[in-house]
């Protein structure tokens, strides 16, 4: 079976001073091959949590995540991450940092360069390739981030609310980017973001979670990131479904949030 | 205190010279242009004009007090009295007879021998006196010696200059204080002046010489050099095995449970004791050789530069960690590539403090025993009074710690240019 299969996923917990967290419970699905999927929910629902099960950085207490037919056991080359920010190293320039996996699998010198080069120019920073990491802006980094993701050639991409610590103008241009590459590279990519509206743009598929347990809460098909692919994202957003969607999933998401702080004056009292 | 006056003073007038008088240069960059200033620590700039009055006004200071020739005549604090001095004392017989008679003092500088001048002895049974007493000294003079009528014949003193003066009092003289003893002797402390006699401070040309001359001639079969070779060369060595062995405890602290466990108690009770204390246990165990000095600063360094790693390596953030490991590094990649360069930031802090505190451990541990280096000079120096030597050394031993530390900030610029970048 090719893809990424998350099968029954529970995560639990003992906290340090007596009880547990159910951080996930009975997470299921299935991410076909170069599928585009955002994760929304309010804090506490375990999307980070799960993002870092299928990863590899966590062991789940039941379930399994299977990819290409073998079961997820730690981090692997196969399955990139993009965090939010403050994952480059500071210690290497531009071109070191895009360079780093296939230098850590000792891939021949010249076929890395060319590599590193085609990247610097797909993400844009052709120019700043001997630069150190810590000379450019926010969203230029965010690049580096993805052109050293890609260098990798992951079969899975996972995306920790990359954009979640830019400028709205900067963001928007790294949507338009992140559809540009997920098209050209037919990458399977999860997503995970705080912005209803980025969810809705850079996801073919929107996964709605709730909290406490972490569940899936609701799931969408949507047509903005094709629609968006290589347009301007204003123009989607103008879409008469695009405010529907908009206006559903936040109602969604402040009714989850009004149930926690309902839930916490109840215990409070 | 009227050295601590003096520079209060100048340290304002020249706030008021150079700040509101002189208008220097105007700068034009953003942080001349805040208007709130008081409480923004980044717009308080070191000003390099009070930088250096400050210097010169230290060695101005230590010139006024102690006469330097460095500094014309008027600035000198006055010195302490010295030449002719003279007084007149009254002797009473039990009859109530007085008779008045002078003594002549010549006060002379400490490191010159002189001998009493001549002294008519003049009429009445109390004669003149002649004595000497060295400038910043004082001296028991018995006037009635050559008296008709002595202390055995029941004359005692009772004024001096016309003042009455008792057995424990005293008489402020042109040229000194005049004092009796419990006994009924008279004393005499010729005007000391405001400066320091040299063998408390001596002047900085006198400090100046003595470098001079101990650069050439060596003190304690050593040159100088060798003194302060060896002390360096301790530090070096001991700093040396300290981070060979503390930076991979550190890391292996840093990367292993068993490892953090093991040795948290051990490195948690080292760091708190000074250096200092361990002294007299490396004495006893190593004797006071280069073996004993070089445990000494290796003991000093270890544990600084132990817990500079384990900080290092609990300081790299958790998603340098993963992204290396999702773009398919090994450990021991993740260790060359990651761990290594991310903790050096801290380890350098570490070395920087490490050095400091070597330095002064190695003055203190040659101070109590040793045949060669900085801290063995000044305490033989101090044995014998030579305070120049020991100022010498003071400012030597300054000056080689303040390289040490700019040294390793320099250093830490050039190799680890990614510090607080992250």
């Amino acid at each position: 079976m090719s893809g990424l299969a998350i099968e029954k996923i529970s995560m639990r917990f003992d906290l340090p001073g007596g009880g547990s967290v159910q951080a996930l419970k009975d997470v299921s699905l299935h991410l076909k091959e170069g599928e585009l999927m955002s994760v929304l929910g309010p804090s506490g629902c375990g999307k980070t949590t799960l993002l870092n099960i299928v990863a590899g950085f966590l062991a789940p207490t039941e379930g399994q995540i299977v990819m290409n037919g073998h079961t997820v056991k730690g981090p692997d080359a196969e399955r990139g991450m993009v965090f939010q920010q403050g994952a480059l190293f500071e210690w290497m320039s531009v071109r070191e940092n895009v360079g780093f996996g296939p230098r850590m699998k000792g891939m021949p010198k010249p076929e890395m360069a060319g590599r590193v080069d085609h990247l610097l120019d797909v993400v844009g920073l052709q120019d700043f390739k001997d630069k150190a990491v810590y000379e450019l802006s926010g969203g230029m980094q965010q690049r580096v981030a993805l052109a050293r993701c890609l260098a990798n050639d992951p079969d899975v991409i996972l995306m920790d609310e990359p954009l979640g610590a830019l400028d709205a103008l900067t963001r928007e241009k790294m949507q338009s980017l992140v559809l540009k590459l997920w098209k050209e590279t037919g990458k399977t990519i999860i997503l995970i973001t705080h912005s209803v509206e980025e969810a809705l743009l850079l996801g073919e598929r929107l996964l709605v979670m709730a909290p406490r347990p972490g569940r899936i809460h609701k799931e969408y098909r949507l047509p903005f990131a094709d629609l968006g692919v290589g347009q301007d994202l204003r123009e989607v957003k103008k879409h008469p479904d695009f405010a529907v969607r908009r206006e559903e999933i936040l109602a969604m998401i402040w009714d989850m949030e009004e149930e926690i702080m309902g839930r916490m004056e109840g215990a409070g009292a | 205190m009227i050295p601590l006056l003096i520079y209060v003073a100048i340290f304002v007038v020249s706030y008021y010279v150079v700040t509101k008088v002189i208008h220097h240069a105007a700068r034009n960059d953003y942080t001349s242009l805040k208007t709130v200033t008081f409480g923004d620590e980044s717009a308080v700039r070191p000003n390099r004009t009070a930088s250096v009055i400050s210097i010169l006004t230290l060695f101005l200071l230590w010139g006024m007090f102690t006469g330097s020739t460095l500094l014309p005549k008027f600035l000198h604090m006055p010195g302490p009295f010295e030449g002719l001095a003279t007084f007149d004392y009254t002797a009473q017989l039990p009859d109530g007879q007085r008779d008045t008679a002078t003594v002549t003092v010549l006060v002379h500088p400490v490191d010159q021998e002189v001998s009493a001048p001549e002294v008519d002895l003049g009429d009445g049974w109390a004669k003149n006196d002649s004595a000497t007493i060295g400038a910043w000294r004082s001296g028991l003079i018995r006037v009635d010696q050559n008296d008709e009528f002595g202390r055995a014949d029941g004359a005692e003193i009772v004024a001096v200059n016309g003042e009455q003066i008792v057995p424990g009092g005293s008489v402020q003289t042109d040229f000194g204080r005049v004092g009796m003893s419990p006994k009924g002797t008279l004393t005499f402390e010729p005007a000391k002046g405001w400066q320091m006699e040299p063998i408390w401070l001596p002047a900085p040309e006198a400090v100046a010489a003595r470098v001079a001359e101990i650069a050439r001639e060596g003190f304690r079969g050593s040159t100088l050099w060798e003194h302060l070779g060896y002390s360096l060369f301790r530090v070096i060595i001991g700093f040396f095995f300290g981070a060979l062995v503390g930076i991979p405890l550190g890391y292996a602290m840093g990367l292993s449970d068993w490892f953090r466990g093991w040795f948290d108690p051990i490195v948690e009770f080292m760091r708190p004791v000074p250096p200092l204390a361990l002294i007299p246990l490396v004495i006893i165990w190593a004797g006071i050789g280069e073996t004993g000095k070089i445990i000494l600063l290796f003991l000093a360094a270890l544990w600084i530069m132990a817990i500079a790693a384990r900080a290092g390596v609990s300081g790299v953030k958790i998603s340098k960690v993963h992204a290396a490991y999702s773009l398919g590094a090994s450990k021991a990649q993740i260790m060359r590539h990651v761990i290594i360069p991310n903790s050096l930031p801290e380890i350098f802090t570490g070395a920087r403090v490490a050095m400091g505190v070597c330095w002064g451990t190695v003055v203190a541990a040659e101070l109590v025993a040793a045949e060669k280096g900085a801290g063995m000079m000044i305490m033989v120096a101090s044995k014998f009074q030579n305070t120049d030597i020991v100022i010498m050394g003071i400012i030597l031993i300054g000056i080689i710690g303040f390289g040490i530390d700019m040294l390793m900030r320099w250093a830490e610029r050039i190799l680890v240019p990614w510090k607080g970048k992250g």
